[in-house]
C-alpha cells in the first residue's frame, strides 16, 4: 500500500506532491531529497530505507518519481505501478520533464486520485482514463454517457468500452526483445538473455474476442506431429499478460484469448534465456605497450541472415582514465574519443548478416604516481536487428465479432519483429 | 597573502568553474570534468613545454575538481615545477596544491623540500613566508624531520623580516604541536623567549603563541619569560590608546596580545620576585580599574575587546588565588556583569563566578551576589546560562546559606528544563546531605524533592535518604511521620512510594502511637499504592508489609490475607511470587522471636563515599569537575606544601565518623588525589596460630584503648601516625589504617608485614600523604593473642622498624541479645559450671561516672539490659561472639562499689577460654 507519491525535479524539489495515509510525514518529502538525490555517494538501489520508511524512485530523464511506504509492500508492484504511471502521463502529455510536468499539474493530482485510492492502485488503463479524465476541459456530458462510463469503468471489461465503430479493422502487432549478454575475452558466454514485449496496436469494431498464438515450446509439443516440423519452438521462462487476458484460459489450455483495449497495449511480456540467437559477437584485443600506451583491436562479426540489416551500431570501447591522446583507424563506419565518457565511440548505420568489421586504435597514457592498476571496464555494444533474437515467431492472432458482420479475414494484420540490445557486453 | 588579482585573472578557469556551475544534473558535471582532466591530460603529456602560465591555470584547474570530490593522480609534478618559479602567483599557486594535495610520494617529497629549502634560504620575505605557510599547513612528520632544525634559525635571526618571523613563529608551533619530539629548542630557549621584547608587536604576538604552548610543556626552561611578560603587559596596559597605533583596537590597545599574555602568566605560580609581583598586581589592577571607567565606543567591538581582557585577567587572578584584594574586585567586577544587558557577559561571569566560589579568598564575596544569581536562575531566558547560575549557586553554597539555597533550587526546580533537572535533583540532594545540621530539615528537602521531581530522582538519591535515616535514630520518627504524611497525596511519585516502603516498614512501630497512624492506617496507606507502581517497588512493598507483621501483630491476619490473595500469590512475576509465598510461609510458621530476629531493625550502613556525588561527577564528565573534587585536589597540595595535612588528617581519624562529614568526603581515602588506596589483605584470625606474641619491640600501649572502641589513632611518634577504623559484623571484620607521613619527605620502601599472611602497601608514601590498608578479618575460633602488625620503611637514610598489636580483640565479635530479666536468670544458672565462670576484683584505675562506664559496655559490643538485676547500680550485659566454628554465649555482670573504688567483675559464658580472655580485656578498662 504507496503511502505517498512524490515527484522532483533534478535539483530535489518537488513538483508533485500526494500523501495517501497518515503514518507519512511531511519530512518523509526531504528525507528523500537529502538521502537520495542529494546523497554524496550515488544512489544504486531503486530501494532505500530511511528510518523505517521504504522509498521506491524511478528516474526519467531529470525526473524523480518516488513511491514511499511504513508497509511491507510487494515492490513489483510498487515499481509496476511507477512505471505504468509514467506510461499514463506519457500518454497523456507527451515526453516526462519538469516543464510538461509544472505545466500539468492539475491533471497530474487528478490522474493521481484516479489510479491510486488510499494507496492501493486502481485502474490505469489509458484508454479508460482518457474517457472521463481530459484535457480539454469538462464537456458537459449526457446523462446516458455518464452511466455508460460508470458501468464501463466498475463493469467486467473495464478496459473497453461499447459501441467502438471503424471503417478498416486494422491491427498492429509488434515483438519488441532486448538481449542481454555478458561474455568473456575468449567467446565464452556468462550469463545472456532475452526479455520480450508483445505490443499490439487495434483499431476493431465492437467487442472482438482474439486469439493469440505463438511457438511457445509447450504448445507445439501438445499439438505433437501437427506443426511441430515446420519450424523450431522456444521456451519461454515466465510471462506477464495484459489484465485482457483470461488467464483462466491460459492455465488450463494455454490458449491466449482476449477482448483488446481499444489503442495501444501491452499484451505480454516475457523472458527466455535458452537457444538465444546472439545477434553480434565482440572480439577484443588489447596490448599495453610499456607504461604509456595502448593498443586495442576490436572486431565485429555480425551473425544472422545475410539478407537481413542490423541498423545504429554502436560500439563504446571504455579508456583508462590517465588517457593524454588517442589514434582511431576503422574501415566502415565513425569512430571518435569521446573524453567526457572515457571512452572511443564507434558508430556503423548498418551492417548486413555474416559479416565482419574492426576498428584499432592506440592510447597514449600519461604516467601516474597511482599504483592502481587499470579495472578494464567491458566494451559495450548497442544495434537494432529486425527479427527476434528468442526466436519468438507469432502463429496467428485470429479475431471473432459474432455481434457485427467483419470476419477474421477483413482484419488487415501487421507483424513487425525487433530486436535492440540491453546490456550487451564483452569483458576484454 | 595577495588574492589572484583581476589582471592576472585566467580566463580558462573562470569559463571552467562556470561551466560546471551551470550544470544541470550531476552527470552533466562529471561529463564535464571528464572532458577537462583529459584535456589536461593531453596537455601536459610532455611533448611540448607549457608556459608558466598555462601550468598555473591546469594545476588550479585539477584542484578545484580536486575539490568538488574528484580523485586527482596526477599534477603533481606540474605543481612542484612551479614552485620553483619565480612569479609570485606561480609559486602560490604551487604551494597551495602541494598543501592540499601532497601525498607521501618520496620522490616528490624529496623535490618539495628541495624547493622549500631554497625558498628559505632566499632573501625574499614572501617567498620565506610562502614556504613557511606550506610547512605549517602540511605539518607532516616527514616536514617536521627536514625543517624543524632550520625553522628556529630563522626565527631567531637577527636579518629575519618582522613578516617572516611571526610565520616562522607559528610554523614552529605548528610542527612542535604534530611531532612534539622532533622540535627541540634546547639552544634556541633564552633567544625565543626575547622575541617578547621585539620592537614589532605582531611578532611578540606570535611568539607568545608558541612560547604559551612550549612553556605548559616545560615551565621550567621557559620560567624568564615571566618577568618578560609582565612587563610587556604593563607597557600595554600603561599605554594609552593612541600609542601602539597599528595594533589600536577600538580605543584598547593590542587586545590580543594583552590576553595571550595573560593566558602565559596563567602556566606559572605567581612571581616570587617581589618587584615584578608588584608590576603585575599594578597591572592587574589597572585592568580593573579600566573596566569601572565609561566606554570610549559605543561599539560593541570596543566592550568585546575591553572585556576580553578584563576576563583574562581575572582567571590570573583566580589561577593565582593569593591575593584577596584583587580577587574580591574581580568579584565584584563579575557581580556588575551578573545585571549587564548582554546575556554572553552574564554567561561568563557565572562561570567564572563559579571558580572564584572556591577560593576561600573570594567566598564570602561571591556569597554577596547571591540574590542576583538566584534572580538568574529565575528570569534567564537562555538554558546555558541558567544552567550557570545553578552551578554557582552550588559552588557559592555553605553553612550559612544552605538552606536558602536549597530552598531556591527546590523551587525552581518545579519550572526547570528537562534537560538540566536531573543535574539539579542531584545538586540538590547533595547539597543537602552535605550541610545539613539539622536531619529533619534534610529529610523534609529530599522528600520535597521527590514530590517535586520524581522522575528525575535517581536511584542512589533515595538510597542515600535511606542510608541517612537508618544510620541516625533522631530522625527516624520525624522521617517515618513525614513520609506518612507525603504518602497521603492522592498522587505520589514511585520513589516516594519506595521511601515510605521502605521506612515505615523500618519505623512505622515510632508513629504507630497515634491513632491517625495506627499500624492497619499505615497499611492501608501502602497498600493502596501498591497496584500503581512498578514491579521492583512492589517487592519492596512486600518487604514493607512482613516487616509490618514483625513491627505490629495485629496487622497480621490483614497482611496474610493481602498475600495469599491471587494476584500476590499467583503473580506471574517470579520474584514477587516467590515473595509473596515465602513471606506469607514466614509468618504463619516463625514464632515470634524469630519473626523478630528475622526481620529485625536494619543495621547501620557503614559509611561510605556518597553515591550521589560520585554520580555527579560522572555526569559532568572529567571536563567539568565539580567544586568538590576541586576542594579536595586543593587540600591535596596544600598538604604537599606543608605539615597542614597533619591536624587535618586526625581530625579525619579521631572524629566518629558519621558527624564529621556525611559525604564521607575526608575520612575517604580515595578522594583527596594524595592518598591512593592501598591493596587490601585478607588476614585469618586463628586461635593459638600466632608465635608467642609480644615480641620485644612490641608496641602495645595503644592497643588497649581499643578495646571498647573501633577508630582512633593507633600509633604516632614523629615520623608516623597510624589511624584506624574499623567495622564488625558478626564474624567478620574489616579494618582500614592510614598511614600519614608526618614529615614533608618521603618514605621510601615503605611496606607493612603481619604476622599472618601479608601483602605489599604502596611502596612510597609521600611527604604529607597519607596511605590507606584495607584488612578483611575473619574470626575462626575464639583467641588469645591479638595479631602483629610489623611496619618497615625508610625515612631519608635510616630504616624504622615499628612493631604494633593489631587491635582485633574477641570482644569485637560480640553480637548484642536483648533479653528480659527472667530469661537472663535462667541462663545464667545455666552457666553454673565453675570453669564457665571468671571473677576478678580490681580497683577502679578512672572515675567511676556512669554514663562513662555504660558507654564503655556497649563499646564492649554486648547489649546493657537494664531492670534486670535487683540492684540499680549493677550492671549487666549480654551477648554472643560470633566465630565460624560456633557462637559463644557470655553474660556480663559489673558491680561497682563507689566507697572502695573497687569493681567486681563477673563473667559466664559457655566456653571457659572466652570468659577468661573477656574477663582479663575487660578488667584493664575501668
Amino acid at each position: 500500500m504507496i503511502g505517498g507519491l512524490f515527484i522532483y525535479n533534478h535539483k530535489g524539489e518537488v513538483l508533485i506532491s500526494r500523501v495517501y495515509r497518515d503514518d507519512i510525514g511531511r519530512n518523509a518529502v526531504d528525507a528523500f531529497r537529502v538521502n537520495v538525490i542529494h546523497a554524496r555517494q550515488q544512489v544504486r538501489s531503486p530501494v532505500t530505507n530511511i528510518a523505517r520508511t521504504s522509498f521506491f524512485h524511478v528516474k526519467r530523464s531529470n525526473i524523480w518519481l518516488a513511491a514511499v511506504t511504513k508497509q511491507n509492500v510487494n515492490a513489483a508492484m510498487v515499481f509496476e505501478f511507477l512505471y505504468k504511471m509514467c506510461d499514463v502521463m506519457t500518454a497523456y502529455f507527451g515526453k516526462i520533464s519538469e516543464e510538461n510536468i509544472k505545466n500539468n499539474f492539475v491533471l497530474i493530482y487528478e490522474l493521481l486520485d484516479e489510479i491510486l485510492d488510499f494507496g492501493y492502485p486502481q485502474n490505469s488503463e489509458t484508454g479508460a482514463l482518457k474517457t472521463f479524465i481530459t484535457q480539454t476541459g469538462i464537456k458537459s456530458q449526457s446523462k446516458e454517457e455518464q452511466s455508460q462510463i460508470t458501468s464501463q469503468v466498475t463493469g467486467q471489461i473495464g478496459w473497453r468500452r461499447e459501441g467502438i465503430k471503424y471503417r478498416r479493422n486494422e491491427l498492429f502487432l509488434d515483438v519488441l526483445e532486448s538481449v542481454n549478454l555478458l561474455m568473456s575475452p575468449q567467446g565464452q558466454v556468462l550469463s545472456a538473455h532475452v526479455s520480450g514485449r508483445v505490443v499490439m496496436k487495434s483499431y476493431l469494431s465492437g467487442m472482438p474476442e482474439c486469439k493469440f498464438g505463438m511457438n511457445d515450446k509447450i504448445v507445439i509439443d501438445k499439438q505433437g506431429k501437427g506443426g511441430g516440423a515446420t519450424g523450431q519452438s522456444i521456451a519461454i521462462d515466465d510471462c506477464t499478460f495484459h489484465q485482457c487476458v483470461r488467464l483462466s484460459k491460459f492455465d488450463a489450455e494455454r490458449s491466449i484469448s482476449f477482448i483488446p483495449p481499444d489503442g495501444e497495449c501491452e499484451l505480454m511480456r516475457y523472458r527466455t534465456t535458452k537457444d538465444i540467437i546472439l545477434p553480434f559477437r565482440v572480439i577484443p584485443l588489447v596490448r599495453e605497450v610499456g607504461r604509456t600506451k595502448l593498443e586495442v583491436k576490436v572486431v565485429i562479426k555480425s551473425n544472422f541472415k545475410p539478407s537481413l540489416l542490423a541498423q545504429k551500431i554502436e560500439v563504446r570501447i571504455p579508456t583508462p582514465l590517465n588517457t593524454s591522446g588517442v589514434q582511431v583507424i576503422c574501415m566502415k563506419g565513425k569512430a571518435k574519443y569521446k573524453a567526457s565518457e572515457n571512452a572511443i565511440v564507434w558508430k556503423i548505420k548498418r551492417m548486413a548478416g555474416m559479416k565482419e568489421s574492426q576498428i584499432s586504435a592506440e592510447i597514449e597514457l600519461l604516467p601516474t604516481n597511482d599504483k592502481k592498476k587499470w579495472a578494464r571496464p567491458p566494451i559495450s555494444m548497442n544495434f537494432e536487428v529486425p527479427f527476434a533474437p528468442s526466436g519468438l515467431k507469432v502463429r496467428y492472432l485470429k479475431v471473432f465479432e459474432p455481434k457485427l458482420n467483419y470476419s477474421d479475414h477483413d482484419v488487415i494484420k501487421w507483424v513487425r519483429y525487433i530486436g535492440r540490445s540491453g546490456i550487451y557486453e564483452t569483458r576484454c | 597573502m595577495p588574492a589572484v588579482s583581476k589582471g592576472d585573472g585566467m580566463r580558462g578557469l573562470a569559463v571552467f568553474i562556470s561551466d560546471i556551475r551551470n550544470c544541470k544534473s550531476k552527470e552533466a558535471e562529471i561529463k564535464r570534468i571528464n572532458k577537462e582532466l583529459a584535456n589536461i591530460r593531453s596537455k601536459f603529456k610532455g611533448d611540448k613545454a607549457l608556459d608558466g602560465y598555462s601550468k598555473k591555470k591546469y594545476v588550479c584547474k585539477l584542484l578545484f575538481i580536486f575539490l568538488l570530490g574528484h580523485d586527482i593522480d596526477f599534477g603533481h609534478m606540474e605543481a612542484v615545477n612551479l614552485l620553483s618559479s619565480n612569479k609570485y602567483t606561480e609559486k602560490q599557486i604551487g604551494y597551495l596544491f602541494i598543501s592540499v594535495l601532497v601525498n607521501s610520494n618520496s620522490e616528490l617529497i624529496r623535490l618539495i623540500n628541495n624547493a622549500i629549502k631554497n625558498d628559505l634560504s632566499s632573501r625574499n620575505p614572501t617567498f620565506m613566508c610562502l614556504a613557511l605557510h606550506c610547512i605549517a599547513n602540511v605539518g607532516s612528520r616527514e616536514m617536521a624531520e627536514a625543517f624543524a632544525g632550520e625553522i628556529p634559525r630563522i626565527l631567531v635571526a637577527g636579518d629575519t623580516m618582522d613578516s617572516v618571523k611571526q610565520s616562522a613563529a607559528l610554523c614552529l608551533l605548528r610542527l612542535y604541536k604534530a611531532s612534539p619530539d622532533l622540535v627541540l629548542m634546547g639552544e634556541w630557549t633564552s633567544r625565543v623567549v626575547h622575541l617578547l621584547n621585539d620592537q614589532h608587536m605582531g611578532v611578540v604576538t606570535a611568539a607568545i603563541s608558541l612560547i604559551t604552548c612550549l612553556s605548559s610543556k616545560n615551565p621550567d626552561e621557559f620560567k624568564t619569560c615571566v618577568s618578560l611578560a609582565v612587563s610587556r603587559l604593563s607597557r600595554i596596559v600603561s599605554s594609552a590608546s593612541t600609542d601602539l597605533q597599528d595594533y589600536t583596537y577600538y580605543f584598547v590597545p593590542a587586545p590580543w596580545l594583552s590576553c595571550k599574555l595573560l593566558r602565559l602568566l596563567q602556566c606559572y605560580p605567581p612571581p616570587e620576585d617581589g618587584a615584578v609581583k608588584g608590576r603585575l598586581v599594578e597591572c592587574l589592577e589597572t585592568i580593573l580599574n579600566k573596566a569601572q571607567e565609561p566606554p570610549k565606543s559605543k561599539k560593541v567591538q570596543h566592550s568585546n575587546a575591553k572585556n576580553a581582557i578584563l576576563f583574562e585577567a581575572i582567571s590570573l587572578i583566580i589561577h593565582y588565588d593569593s591575593e584577596p584584594n584583587l580577587l574580591v574586585r574581580a568579584c565584584n567586577q563579575l557581580g556588575q556583569f551578573l545585571q549587564h544587558r548582554e546575556t554572553n557577559l552574564r554567561y561568563l561571569a557565572l562561570e567564572s563566578m563559579c571558580t572564584l566560589a572556591s577560593s576561600e579568598f573570594s567566598h564570602e564575596a561571591v556569597k554577596t551576589h547571591i540574590e542576583t544569581v538566584i534572580n538568574a536562575l529565575k528570569t534567564e531566558r537562555d538554558v546555558s546560562v541558567r544552567q550557570r547560575a545553578a552551578d554557582l549557586l552550588y559552588a557559592m553554597c555553605d553553612r550559612s546559606n544552605a538552606k536558602q539555597i536549597v530552598a531556591e533550587m527546590l523551587s525552581y526546580l518545579e519550572t526547570a528544563d528537562y534537560s538540566i533537572r536531573e543535574e539539579m535533583v542531584l545538586k540538590v540532594a547533595i547539597l543537602a546531605e552535605k550541610y545539613a545540621v539539622d536531619y529533619s530539615w534534610y529529610v523534609d528537602t529530599i522528600l520535597n524533592l521527590i514530590r517535586i521531581a520524581g522522575d528525575y530522582v535517581s536511584e542512589e538519591v533515595w538510597y542515600r535518604v535511606i542510608q541517612i535515616v537508618i544510620n541516625r535514630d533522631d530522625v527516624q520518627g520525624y522521617a517515618a511521620k513525614t513520609v506518612f504524611e507525603a504518602l497521603q497525596a492522592p498522587a505520589c511519585h514511585e520513589n516516594m512510594v519506595k521511601v515510605g516502603g521502605y521506612i515505615l516498614g523500618e519505623f512505622g512501630n515510632l508513629i504507630a502511637g497515634d491513632p491517625r497512624s495506627s499500624p492497619l492506617v499505615q497499611f492501608n496507606l501502602l497498600h493502596s499504592k501498591f497496584h500503581l507502581c512498578s514491579v521492583p517497588t512492589r517487592a519492596l512493598l512486600l518487604s514493607a508489609y512482613i516487616k509490618f507483621i514483625n513491627l505490629f501483630p495485629e496487622t497480621k491476619a490483614t497482611i496474610q490475607e493481602v498475600l495469599r490473595s491471587d494476584s500476590q500469590i499467583r503473580n506471574s512475576d517470579v520474584e514477587l511470587q516467590q515473595r509473596a509465598v515465602e513471606y506469607l510461609k514466614l509468618s504463619s510458621i516463625a514464632s515470634t522471636d524469630v519473626l523478630a530476629t528475622v526481620l529485625e531493625e536494619m543495621p547501620p550502613f557503614p559509611e561510605r563515599e556518597s553515591s550521589i556525588l560520585a554520580k555527579l561527577k560522572k555526569k559532568k564528565g572529567p571536563g567539568a569537575v565539580s567544586v568538590e573534587l576541586e576542594d579536595g585536589k586543593e587540600r591535596g597540595e596544600l598538604n604537599g606544601g606543608g605539615d597542614r595535612g597533619v591536624p587535618d588528617l586526625t581530625n579525619a581519624l579521631s572524629t566518629p565518623s558519621p558527624s564529621a562529614d556525611l559525604l564521607g568526603l575526608r575520612s575517604a581515602a580515595p578522594v583527596s588525589g594524595a592518598a591512593p588506596s592501598a591493596g587490601s589483605l585478607l588476614v585469618d584470625v586463628f586461635s593459638e596460630a600466632g608465635p608467642a606474641a609480644a615480641s620485644a619491640g612490641v608496641n602495645d600501649d595503644g592497643f588497649l584503648r581499643f578495646v571498647c572502641k573501633n577508630n582512633g589513632v593507633l600509633f604516632e611518634n614523629q615520623l608516623l601516625q597510624i589511624g584506624i577504623k574499623s567495622e564488625y559484623r558478626q564474624n567478620l571484620g574489616r579494618m582500614y589504617l592510614f598511614y600519614g607521613n608526618k614529615t614533608s619527605v618521603q618514605f621510601v620502601s615503605f611496606s607493612t608485614t603481619l604476622n599472618v599472611q601479608t601483602k605489599t602497601v604502596e611502596p612510597l608514601v609521600e611527604g604529607g600523604a597519607q596511605v590507606q590498608q584495607v584488612i578483611n578479618i575473619e574470626c575462626l575460633t575464639d583467641f588469645v593473642d591479638a595479631p602483629l602488625l610489623n611496619i618497615k620503611f625508610r625515612y631519608g637514610g635510616a630504616l624504622q622498624n615499628i612493631s604494633l598489636k593489631l587491635p582485633v580483640t574477641i570482644n569485637k565479635f560480640f553480637q548484642p541479645t536483648e533479653m528480659a530479666a527472667a530469661d537472663f536468670f535462667q541462663r545464667w544458672k545455666q552457666l553454673s559450671q565453675p570453669q564457665q565462670e571468671a571473677q576478678k576484683i580490681f580497683k577502679a584505675s578512672h572515675g567511676m561516672d556512669t554514663e562513662v562506664l555504660k558507654a564503655k559496655l556497649l563499646g564492649l559490643g554486648t547489649a546493657l539490659l537494664e531492670n534486670v538485676d535487683p540492684n540499680p547500680e549493677n550492671y549487666v550485659c549480654a551477648g554472643v561472639i560470633q566465630t565460624k566454628a560456633q557462637q559463644v554465649g557470655c553474660l556480663l555482670r559489673l558491680e561497682p562499689n563507689a566507697q572502695a573504688q573497687m569493681y567486681r567483675l563477673t563473667l559466664r559464658s559457655s566456653k571457659d577460654t572466652v570468659s577468661q580472655r573477656v574477663c582479663d580485656l575487660l578488667a584493664e578498662q575501668f
